[in-house]
């Protein structure tokens, strides 16, 4: 498919999403099943997409779980700033220039 | 006004961190800017643009974005009883820009105790805000990824937002469990072909984390 095209439907489909409940049907129709259901989308978007990034390095993307992980090192403690200081710029910050010491080491 | 300023910082790293990420992994900058002024939703543009650097088919990525951003169902449904009494235009308006930030602070004006008929004056006001400053860091992005040399690892932008992002939302035990679940599919699943192990993964978070909730659910009632 092209790129163009599939950026469209994205487009198109994250729009009805917002639209939904706004336009489309009643608002009192959405079962509690479902509320509970979308709760957790997000975390587990997150970490699905955080974990394999950190654990499968290098260019032939070989999974190392061990301190020698550069981007490891890192996550964990990008992940500690996040905790503490609930700061995005900090986190991003400090991410990137432990990655780049521990590479640079 | 004032009381967003901090908000539209938060997205403003974001906003840099995805369109440099984006430039990085080989996306034209008009299909980055593009996607930002489309999609209009962080997350699932990051998952989108690491889905076509991994060469996983359009349809597949289409699927994982519409899933990261099926969320937004839920602040459509608790958005909609206070703008009843508004034509459609305010709500095909207001729908498009209905964020998770937005609705954050949308909700937050909607809660206050007053008569204030033009709320939605505010919801608009935040959404306009964020919309532009998420177009105009997505920009900013697309020129210091164009500028900075590979070398810089700035692909490690992606887990380093997601882990900001990542830190608010994991306030219960079955977010954990959602989370927990989620990132060892995806780990297991790496060489699952056409980007189904994500989709895996976050329908699998998703039973993960209902089954924690009933399960806790059970403890209280037992005691």
């Amino acid at each position: 498919m092209n790129l163009w095209l599939a950026v469209g439907l994205m487009g198109a489909g994250t729009y009805a999403i917002r639209l939904s409940m706004l336009v489309f049907v009643s608002h009192q129709r959405l079962p509690a099943a479902v509320r509970d259901a979308l709760q957790y989308v997000m975390p587990a978007v997150l970490l699905a997409i955080i974990l394999p990034a950190v654990l499968y390095v290098g260019d032939d993307a070989s999974f190392e779980l061990s301190i020698q992980n550069e981007r490891l090192v890192a996550a964990l403690i990008a992940g500690a700033v996040a905790w503490y200081a609930k700061n995005v710029w900090l986190t991003v910050g400090i991410g990137m220039g432990a990655l780049w010491l521990l590479q640079a080491w | 006004m004032r009381g967003q300023l901090p908000l539209l910082l938060g997205v403003a790293p974001f906003g840099t961190a995805y369109g440099a990420y984006a430039i990085e992994t080989g996306l034209s900058g008009g299909l980055t800017q593009a996607m930002s002024s489309m999609v209009f939703g962080g997350a699932s543009q990051f998952v989108a643009v690491q889905l076509i650097a991994s060469g996983v088919p359009g349809g597949m990525i289409v699927l994982a974005v519409l899933l990261v951003n099926l969320r937004h169902m839920l602040y459509s449904a608790s958005v909609a009883p206070h703008v009843d009494h508004l034509d459609s235009r305010w709500r095909w308006l207001l729908a498009y820009l209905l964020t998770d930030e937005a609705y954050a602070v949308g909700m937050q004006r909607y809660g206050r105790d007053d008569e204030s008929t033009r709320k939605h004056w505010f919801f608009f006001g935040a959404g306009f805000a964020l919309w532009t400053t998420w177009q105009a860091t997505t920009a900013i992005g697309i020129v210091l990824g164009a500028a900075v040399p590979e070398s810089w690892s700035l692909d490690f932008a992606l887990p380093l937002t997601f882990i900001a992002l990542l830190t608010p939302v994991l306030t219960t035990r079955p977010a954990f469990a959602a989370a927990g679940v989620a990132g060892v599919i995806a780990v297991a699943g790496f060489d699952w072909p056409y980007g189904t192990e994500l989709i895996t993964a976050i329908a699998g978070g998703l039973v993960g984390g209902m089954l924690v909730a009933r399960l806790l659910e059970k403890e209280v009632a037992a005691t």
